[in-house]
């Protein structure tokens, strides 16, 4: 069950949670693995929550809806007083630290604190937050190659966008190796 | 992997429609379907068809009737409420024997209910809704990929009986992405030919679409011949799915997404040792009765948990099926509240336990 992932992406509207899980599902799919995307559909309304799920496996997926994730990414505050208890025991928790302003009160999870807005504003679009927490997650969980991510903002971008893959990329590149760097300092 | 896309059930279900040769779309918006009216309105003009935002349900479902009767392979769709709406045009359909393809991605119930899933509206798919002694063949996918199957084999049903067909699916069916494969483009002279539709006699006989049969004795003649075409549809088009039933001394029932859960919930038990299978209709109507009936005929099958996102309706299916050769179990969420595996799983092992 090592390579099975069930994550969820949660923030406030346009933190880019839908676009981070949709990425994931794309490059999980180019790399030839089963996986389902669910976002959640509520009343919502701008400036709410979002969250979505991704599910992926090597055997048929069941249930795209998960109640116990293996792994969340928390970009606000309000997703991680909300998801927190929900992850496995041992889980995964990626938290903006730029914005969510706590520690997480569970001891019995890998923890990585990013600064994924902070650094997306350092290049110089806060919109690229999402990019900076996927690298982390990808860095802790290696789900899907970076590569695969960006192989698959080349076919969701529409061609006119594509001067945007760059600043993506450094975006993607810089959350991996934060992530890299405090997995590795929490060894030592 | 070049032909797999990853799509929206919504998407997926509309390019389906496309590729089995539906150019002609009508519908009014409602949450959680409205990817389907939306991805019509973009993609159908690329392809030569028509697109229309009807200024209501009851409009949309009668410009299928009105498309259909001109030998059109048409579509809507739209969600609980909206689907209510569509009922007496449904009816309308069947009478005056017209194909067309009909989606319902139910909502939470009744009433205005919630924008979340539910499977609430089996009764009205599978037993009426519209007035009158007739039936659709309704599909029950599970997948997006078996939403897309699904949806060319029912466009090509419905053309075949010059009946409706309608997919059951729900919220999370709708707004879930997969991995899927569509078949080619169909040739539109592939089509089969629709010597009745009223698109001008040319010299020929009169041609009439109409449901309308004043004398009982034609009305009870043209009921025949519409219980007839239901007969063949119960020998020819029943579908299911089965899963570690082989062993099984418990068996779940359940269809579209609840089967999913079913299946994530019921995978440790299998771990486990327990016995435990899974049955999934796939149609809904014509309701794949002999298969269960053979599996619980086996002897082996000591209890049933049917569990849906209702308060209970195709169980009553499962019923008639069973008698009272084997105890059948409910477990059902409603209001667009959806089961998690935990709590399914905890249902199973509880009758396992009592079983014992």
């Amino acid at each position: 069950m090592a390579n099975r992932h069930e994550v969820i992406f949660a923030g406030f509207g346009g933190q880019g949670v839908m676009s981070m899980g949709q990425l994931l599902a794309y490059a999980a799919m180019l790399e030839g693995r089963q996986v389902t995307w669910m976002p959640s559909y509520g009343p919502e309304q701008r400036g709410g929550t979002a969250n979505c799920t991704v599910v992926i496996a090597s055997e048929p997926i069941g249930s795209p809806v998960v109640g116990k994730p293996s792994a969340v990414v928390a970009m606000n505050r309000p997703s991680l007083d909300r998801f927190e208890e929900a992850v496995i025991p041992s889980g995964l928790l990626v938290i903006n630290s730029t914005l969510v302003g706590r520690q997480p009160r569970r001891q019995d999870l890998r923890v990585l604190s990013v600064p994924a807005t902070g650094v997306a504003q350092e290049l110089g679009n806060d919109r690229v937050a999402n990019m900076v927490a996927l690298g982390a997650f990808l860095a802790a969980t290696a789900a899907v190659r970076p590569e695969s991510v960006l192989e698959s903002l080349k076919k969701a971008l529409p061609p006119h966008r594509h001067n945007l893959i760059p600043l993506n990329r450094e975006a993607l590149y810089r959350g991996v190796e934060l992530a890299k760097a405090e997995l590795e300092g929490a060894r030592a | 992997m070049e032909d797999v896309v990853l799509m929206k059930g919504n998407e997926a279900v509309g390019e389906a429609a496309i590729r089995a040769g539906c150019r002609f779309f009508f519908g009014y918006p409602i949450t959680p379907q409205n990817e389907i009216p939306e991805y019509m309105s973009r993609r159908l003009p690329e392809v030569g068809g028509v697109y229309i935002q009807a200024e209501s349900e009851v409009a949309a479902i009668n410009m299928v009737y009105g498309a259909a009767a001109a030998g059109a392979l048409a579509m809507t769709s739209s969600s609980s409420p909206g689907i209510s709406l569509k009922q007496e045009g449904i009816s309308y359909l069947v009478g005056s024997e017209l194909p067309a393809f009909i989606v319902n991605m139910i909502r939470g119930g009744p009433g205005l209910g919630t924008i979340q899933p539910a499977q609430s509206d089996y009764f009205q798919a599978v037993k009426g809704g519209g007035h009158g002694d007739y039936r659709l063949l309704v599909y029950g996918p599970a997948s997006i990929q078996e939403l897309v199957d699904l949806t060319v084999l029912a466009l090509d049903r419905a053309n075949h009986y010059r009946n409706p067909a309608l997919v059951l699916g729900d919220g999370i069916l709708g707004q879930m992405m997969e991995p899927v494969r569509f078949p080619p483009m169909r040739d539109l002279g592939t089509l089969p030919e629709k010597p009745w539709a009223t698109t001008g006699r040319r010299g020929g006989p009169k041609r009439l679409i109409n449901s309308l049969y004043l004398q009982a004795e034609k009305c009870e003649e043209h009921n025949r011949r519409l219980q007839a075409k239901y007969r063949e549809m119960q020998r020819t088009e029943k579908r299911w799915d089965c899963l570690w039933v082989e062993n099984a001394e418990l068996v779940v029932v359940a269809y579209g997404t609840t089967a999913r859960i079913c299946r994530t919930a019921l995978e440790p038990l299998r771990a486990e040792g327990e016995a435990v299978g899974l049955f999934r209709p796939i149609t809904l109507w014509p309701f794949p009765d002999d298969p269960l009936a053979d599996l619980l005929k086996t002897g082996r099958v000591r209890a049933v948990l049917v569990v849906e996102m209702s308060a209970g309706q195709m169980v009553e299916d499962v019923r008639l099926v069973a008698g009272d050769r084997v105890p059948i179990r409910f477990y059902g969420r409603t209001g667009g509240a959806v089961p998690s595996p935990e709590e399914i799983r905890e249902q199973v092992r509880e009758l396992v336990r009592e079983l014992r």
